[in-house]
């Protein structure tokens, strides 16, 4: 070929290629996303104003009237609330006591500390139960080895309503502190140690130092935590459905494992829906609560 | 690291605080608390690994053993009796294809987000974000109606076909044909004939998705692997790294005449691989540990993942503990021993995790 030609830029091919680019780059993301997600998304949202009863028949508020009537629902609802209000604060402030105390330059292998509290973390969560249910066996559990031989009676950790709900509360903070505390000391490790260094001088003491100093800076954290945590507890499903079944008798039903009973082991979809979306809801207004909280806190 | 050594600076230059690293009662109640958390941390996983070499009728023994058995091997071999070795492949084989793929998809999509200015990027990124906040139990239902039946998803291909052409239209009039009403009509027009075109079709369509019969992709690795690939965390992630090229390096690539893909695939990759790798890590990780779609989708013993193929040994009338155990073992140790090569992209990966919310 003529050099000439070759030296010439191919001038409206180029533009058109320049400005379809992007397109083409995004295509295969945006398709999966378009069929796997946000169809399912808007899908979920239509079958739950369907009746369960009458699917074909219309516009319809069945599901969410029978939802509000619901007493398994309601049940699957406290049981989940009642986590999340214990194991949000227990696990998020053994996060920030270990974070504090690994931030500190006295202690050596601070590495070794923080690979082995993270270590939790990437276990799967259906291991986490199985490991659990060996650990808490009501008869014959290592726990209640322990608590028999400095003289304590024997509890019946998975088939009693609380003991059963503290189980799964230890599971998930065992599993999910280490991954809080990572967070939280990479967020103590960007606070200038002048400030404390300043505080020290004009006779804080420790206590102070971390009321005054490092809590407010590290408020954005503890927020995303916070959210996260909330946002985790609320899906929970891989713990009730192995580490507890459920029981006894529904007590540790959390809103997930419903979901999976109503739409998997019942078959009413449309229903299973209306409690996917109850969850998008509640879920959507705790995390708004606690943005509104935070921002008040800084005014 | 540098935080430790500035630390170190600073005390040295203030005499008047006495820093000295030095044993006395309070760092040695500190190291106490952390000894014993660590104890907590590890307990459970050497628990695991001595009660997986337990014959099934060791394990709930009183008082409970805390050192290793002999019947490591024989556990092995029964949980291979009990199909362990399939899932074990079919863990792996969707752990690693996800893991590639995902990459692929959302490195692609994260460098157009992050170095091209396009008409509806605002929008469609903003879209991605907002899903971030749907948790995953929402598409369920609809996920598993469709890998059911595979006529819903052909009818949404279809649909989005028709939606792109009329997108596609309406973008290249607005830019194109500002200065001519007439055009702009004509072109409106066009584009509402083909909306009406669906309507009426409709029908058609319906019947013609009815006479078909096709596959279920229940019971199968894609039905497991494509939900996974639509995830803007991904997205998100390679989005927020690659902002971080410069776009001088890029044109540079232009001007020396390499195209688009070749620049990317030469020029943008090289340079993200800390990221790809923080992101396959967590795809894998992800879908190895993933319970709740596959103890959906996979409804075939021979289809099944390891911990659906672990909860079904769990259901059955008699549990073999030690079994299980050592299931619930070799389940856990591929991802400890990732997890101990590439430290720093796990953690990453994890802390990038963190944005999600």
């Amino acid at each position: 070929m003529d050099p000439e030609v070759l030296n010439q830029p191919p001038r409206r091919d180029w533009r058109f290629w320049r400005q379809t680019t992007p397109y083409f780059f995004l295509t295969p993301a945006l398709l999966l996303f378009m069929i796997f997600m946000a169809y399912p998304i808007i899908s979920s949202l239509l079958l739950s104003f369907q009746s369960q009863n009458n699917p074909t028949g219309g516009f319809s508020l069945d599901n969410y009237q029978r939802l509000l009537g619901d007493r398994t629902f309601r049940k699957a609802l406290t049981n989940t609330f009642f986590l999340l209000a214990i194991q949000v604060p227990l696990q998020l402030s053994l996060a920030m006591v270990l974070a504090v105390l690994l931030n500190n330059a006295v202690i050596k292998f601070r590495g070794g500390f923080r690979l082995i509290y993270f270590l939790p973390s990437i276990t799967a969560l259906f291991a986490v139960a199985l490991i659990f249910k060996l650990l808490l066996n009501d008869e014959k559990g290592l726990i209640n080895y322990v608590l028999n031989s400095i003289g304590l009676p024997s509890i019946r950790w998975l088939t009693e309503p609380w003991t059963a709900k503290l189980s799964l509360v230890m599971a998930i903070t065992w599993r999910w502190t280490g991954y809080n505390m990572v967070i939280y000391l990479a967020s103590l490790q960007s606070i200038p140690t002048e400030l404390y260094e300043a505080a020290e001088l004009d006779g804080a003491n420790g206590i102070d130092r971390f009321v005054n100093i490092t809590l407010p800076l590290m408020r954005p954290t503890i927020l995303l935590t916070t959210v996260l945590s909330t946002i985790g507890t609320m899906q929970i499903f891989d713990e009730p459905f192995l580490l507890t079944r459920n029981g006894p008798s529904n007590e540790t039903l959390s809103v997930a494992t419903l979901l999976y009973r109503t739409a998997f082991q019942g078959a009413e979809f449309n229903y299973a829906s209306a409690i996917a979306y109850a969850m998008v809801l509640i879920i959507a207004g705790f995390s708004l609560l606690q943005f509104r909280i935070a921002q008040r806190g800084e005014d | 690291m540098t935080t430790q050594e500035t630390t170190r600076a600073t005390t040295a230059a203030t005499p008047d605080v006495d820093h000295k690293p030095r044993f006395n009662l309070q760092s040695v109640g500190m190291y106490v608390l952390l000894i014993l958390g660590a104890f907590i941390s590890l307990f459970p996983f050497y628990y695991m690994f001595v009660q997986s070499s337990q014959p099934s009728n060791e394990v709930l023994r009183f008082p409970p053993h805390l050192w290793f058995g002999d019947a490591a091997w024989s556990n092995i071999k029964g949980l291979w009796a009990n199909g362990f070795g399939r899932s074990l492949f079919n863990s792996a084989f969707i752990a690693i294809v996800s893991s590639v793929l995902s990459v692929f998809v959302a490195s692609l999509a994260g460098y157009a987000f992050a170095k091209f200015r396009f008409p509806g990027r605002t929008l469609i990124f903003g879209l991605f974000l907002l899903v971030l906040m749907v948790p995953y139990h929402v598409t369920a239902v609809p996920l598993f109606k469709m890998m059911a039946d595979l006529r819903i998803i052909l009818r949404v291909l279809i649909y989005i076909a028709f939606a792109g052409i009329c997108a596609a239209g309406i973008v290249f009039m607005v830019r194109k044909l500002p200065r001519n009403p007439a055009l702009l009509v004509g072109g409106g027009a066009a584009v509402g004939l083909l909306l009406v075109g669906l309507l009426l079709l409709n029908p058609a369509l319906n019947t013609y998705l009815l006479s078909l019969s096709l596959p279920s992709w229940l019971s199968t690795y894609q039905a497991v692997i494509l939900p996974a690939l639509a995830n803007p965390f991904g997205i998100f992630l390679m989005r927020q790294s690659m902002q971080a090229i410069p776009d001088d390096l890029l044109d540079a690539g232009r001007i020396d005449g390499a195209g688009e893909w070749r620049i990317f695939w030469t020029v943008v990759l090289p340079t993200m691989r800390p990221t790809l790798a923080a992101l396959g890590i967590y795809s894998f990780m992800f879908q190895w540990n993933n319970f709740f779609w596959p103890l959906i989708v996979m409804r075939e013993t021979a289809m099944e993942t390891l911990p659906v193929r672990i909860n079904a040994l769990v259901g059955l009338s008699i549990i073999d503990y030690g079994q299980l155990m050592m299931g619930t073992a070799l389940t856990t140790l591929p991802i400890m021993l990732i997890f101990l090569a590439f430290q720093r992209q796990f953690i990453s990966g994890a802390m990038a995790g963190a944005v999600k919310g």
